[in-house]
């Protein structure tokens, strides 16, 4: 066995959540208290977040990880894997862990293995090599050129061609010229472009001087969302140490390009992720989006040609410059090249932050990475593209990730979202709460994603709080396809797919929810009831601890019952109870054991 | 007191000019004061040059700002897509319950102010909550609870 000669903590922002800074805090202190000199460095996200906090022991010999630490299993790995120089094998994630053997990493290469706040780190990582070879190799057209040949796609949702769209940025009108990063990653269930900010700023920083120097812009904006405290800070520190080493700046590696970048905080708006309104929120306005054309290339910020491109994509831009547009594009399909970085969470069994070459099927990115669901319960649909996207069955799994496979399914590629559900997930209500997004976050500047998203989540709510007709169905295509057309923006054209996809693989949940009140999933409140099983109940008390309403009530070591007309169905019981001795009826098996007079309960699914 | 009101003059100053400053003043001034005053706008936008309708026009737009002071401590229920099919609604009626207040609201006695947040991007460990600065996950009713007590102490 060869001596440890580094330990590297994952300190992204899950791993921090999970409680990385105590297994950080704890290594430290041992190895102190052993008067061991072996330094502790830290890294972005490793990307198994389903097994953090993560620690990555390295010996001259080969890397370890180990997953689940905590505290006490820190001070053991001193012990046994410093100290006596053998793993703990109990703790080890082993090498061939699917979830790690399947992926292919271009885009997160140095994420979970550099230390993001070192731009040392980063440069013996091939780090701004692409750089130094456009800057004194290569006029902005061959830079265009080779991004074209690659088949890069805009990573940000609508997946347009990142060449052209550099192209014509550059081929718009001489003078003043704005580059912009989207990192406003407002999808709920999408933490990619975190993650990247998170691990490897300068990866982004370098593809954007590349985009800068093609379009011939000198100064950037990157727009990061408010609620990413620490990408924010991880990419100030980047950009500070860029600026020492004449990697940004005035007159970059002693070329004639000079470039600057400017970190803008989000205020919280999730249509500001669309680009003419995360624009007019740059210019300091509510961010409302505008009418395109003209697009950002003819008029965007303050007027001035404008290049705006996601995380992701940009992030892909320097190895597509190191290794050649031809090589990237052998990755992938006919239409959609190299890799898509995916956010895996739900209902999963192994979750976190994956790469997976496009033209994989959705099934191996669930069964294969994401290792299937969790507690082994039925697979029933996966959501891609957040709000904007839709609920793919089972049915379809074997669908290739790609742009166009995915749109014909009704969902999107989306920016990477990807969130599984199982049995107990009610499609009706995963409709319904994509709808409440979308219409509180509607601007309110066209009429009919004002109105008509606030309709339709109306009517969901119906659905959801027993009281559907079945007309509604009708109504919410008829709604879906009056939103689509007569909205100017991407959201509003966009927020009917999750109803829409819905409607077309889960319409048989719609009708039990509104011809027998049953909602299969038991999720909906309006249509359960819970009830104590007699025979299980041991008369333990904990339910009644965990209601909050005092309708779970009994006696220590006698039956306990739960008063219908004092519960809310808010599931706290439920969870509570460690015997299975609570039921969960739905249907005419809840109407028959409800209150005669509550009816559907006020506040549907809520 | 002063010397929050001297901060907030030199912010105004070191703004002053900058193009696209209205929301970065903003936002510094909330972070300064823990919310955006009537008075504070209206400093906003004479610094700005746009009217005082503008700049609440502006900040009313963004889900960011506060027009009241929050509680010393501040509960954020992430409401992501993850946390959702989780179980967020069980954490709500938990905090609701514990605290006896409604989302967008503060307790009585100033100590906490409930918020929901449209995702916190920890989704791996869903459902999660965020309790001023730290994020806390893999959360059920009586883990909340523990977190609650332990905010209090
Ligand atoms: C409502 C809405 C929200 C959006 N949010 C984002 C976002 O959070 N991040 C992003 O990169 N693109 C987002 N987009 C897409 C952008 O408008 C734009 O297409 C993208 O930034 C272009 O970059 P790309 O070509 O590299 O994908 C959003 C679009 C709409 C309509």
């Amino acid at each position: 066995m060869s001596a440890v000669t580094e330990l590297v903590v994952g300190l992204g922002s899950c791993g921090i959540a999970a409680g990385a800074r105590q297994v950080h805090e704890a290594l430290l202190a041992e190895l102190a208290a052993r008067g061991l000199k072996v330094p502790v460095t830290s890294t972005g996200c490793i990307g198994a977040c389903h097994r953090e906090p993560l620690v990555e022991v390295r010996t001259a010999g080969g890397r370890f990880l180990y997953g689940d630490l905590d505290a006490g299993k820190a001070r053991q790995l001193v012990e046994a894997h410093v100290v006596g120089g053998s793993p703990v094998q109990e703790l080890l994630i082993p090498e061939d862990y699917p979830y790690l053997a399947r992926q292919r990493k271009i885009v997160l290469a140095n994420c979970g293995v550099i230390d993001p706040e070192s731009l040392e780190d980063y440069l013996a990582a091939e780090g701004y090599q692409a750089l130094r070879k456009v800057l004194t190799s290569l006029t902005p057209e061959q830079v265009i050129a080779e991004v074209q040949t690659s088949g890069l796609r805009g990573r940000g949702g609508a997946g347009f061609s990142t060449g052209l769209k550099w192209s014509l940025a550059r081929s718009s009108r001489p003078g003043k010229r704005y580059l912009v990063c989207n990192a406003d990653e407002g999808d709920p269930g999408a933490f990619m472009d975190r993650s990247l900010l998170e691990s490897d700023p300068h990866a982004v920083l370098e593809g954007m001087a590349i985009a800068a120097y093609a379009i011939g812009a000198d100064e950037a904006y990157m727009y990061v969302r408010a609620e990413y405290p620490l990408a924010i800070k991880r990419l100030e520190i980047a950009i500070q140490q860029a600026k020492q080493k004449k990697l940004l700046g005035t007159r970059i590696m002693g070329s004639d390009f000079s470039f600057e970048i400017h970190v803008k905080e989000g205020a919280g708006a999730f249509v500001c992720g669309e680009e003419t309104a995360l624009m007019s929120s740059i210019e300091g306005k509510r961010g409302m989006p505008t009418l395109r054309p003209p697009f950002p290339a003819e008029r965007g910020l303050w007027g001035a040609p404008t290049n705006i491109n996601n995380v992701e994509t940009y992030g892909n831009v320097p190895y597509i410059l190191r290794r050649g547009g031809a090589e990237y594009a052998k990755l992938g399909t006919a239409k959609s090249k190299g890799t898509k970085v995916f956010a895996l969470a739900g209902k999963i069994k192994h979750g976190g932050m994956i790469e997976v070459p496009m033209g994989i099927t959705l099934r191996e990115v669930i069964f294969g990475v994401g290792g299937g669901i969790a507690g082994d319960k039925k697979f029933k649909a996966v959501q891609l593209g957040g709000p904007s996207g839709g609920c793919i069955p089972e049915s379809l799994l074997e669908v290739q990730v790609d742009y166009d496979s995915l749109t014909a399914t009704g969902a999107i590629m989306g920016s990477g979202g990807m969130v599984v559900m199982d049995e107990s997930t009610c499609m009706v209500d995963v409709a319904r709460y994509f709808l409440s997004f979308t219409q509180s976050e509607s601007c309110g500047k066209c009429t009919f994603c004002r109105i008509g998203t606030k309709r339709m989540l109306e009517t969901l709510e119906r659905i959801c709080g027993g009281q559907g007709r079945m007309s509604d169905i009708d109504l919410l295509q008829e709604l879906a396809l009056k939103v689509r057309l007569a909205s100017l923006c991407g959201l509003g054209q966009t927020a009917p797919n999750p109803v829409l996809t819905t409607l077309r693989y889960f319409q048989e949940e719609y009708e039990e929810h509104i011809r027998e009140k049953r909602c299969r999933a038991k999720q909906c409140r309006a249509l359960i009831r819970y009830r104590v099983i007699p025979e299980t109940c041991t008369g333990c008390l904990a339910c009644a601890k965990a209601c909050p309403t005092q309708a779970a009530v009994g006696e220590r070591k006698k039956v306990h019952t739960i008063i219908q007309d004092k519960c809310i169905q808010c599931g706290l019981c439920f969870q509570a109870c460690r015997f299975d001795a609570i039921e969960v009826l739905t249907g005419p098996e809840a109407a028959a054991v409800a209150p005669t007079d509550a009816g559907a309960a006020e506040g549907g699914a809520a | 007191m002063e010397h929050v009101a001297d901060s907030f003059e030199r912010l105004l100053e070191a703004w002053r000019g900058q193009k696209g400053n209205v929301i970065p003043l903003l936002q510094k001034t909330q972070k300064l004061r823990g919310f955006l005053s009537n008075e504070d706008m209206a400093r906003i936008a004479r610094v700005t040059g746009k009217s005082p309708a503008e700049i609440y026009g502006v900040a009313t737009f963004y889900a960011q700002f506060r027009f009241q002071p929050p509680g010393r401590h501040t509960m954020k229920v992430c409401h992501g897509t993850a946390c959702h099919v989780n179980g967020a609604d069980s954490l709500d009626t938990t905090l609701k319950m514990e605290l006896g207040i409604e989302t967008g609201q503060t307790t009585a006695d100033g100590e906490y102010s409930l918020e929901k947040v449209a995702c916190l991007g920890c989704c791996s460990l869903a459902p999660v909550v965020m309790l001023d600065s730290e994020v806390h996950g893999r959360l059920t009713g009586d883990k909340l609870k523990k977190v609650l007590r332990k905010g209090k102490s």
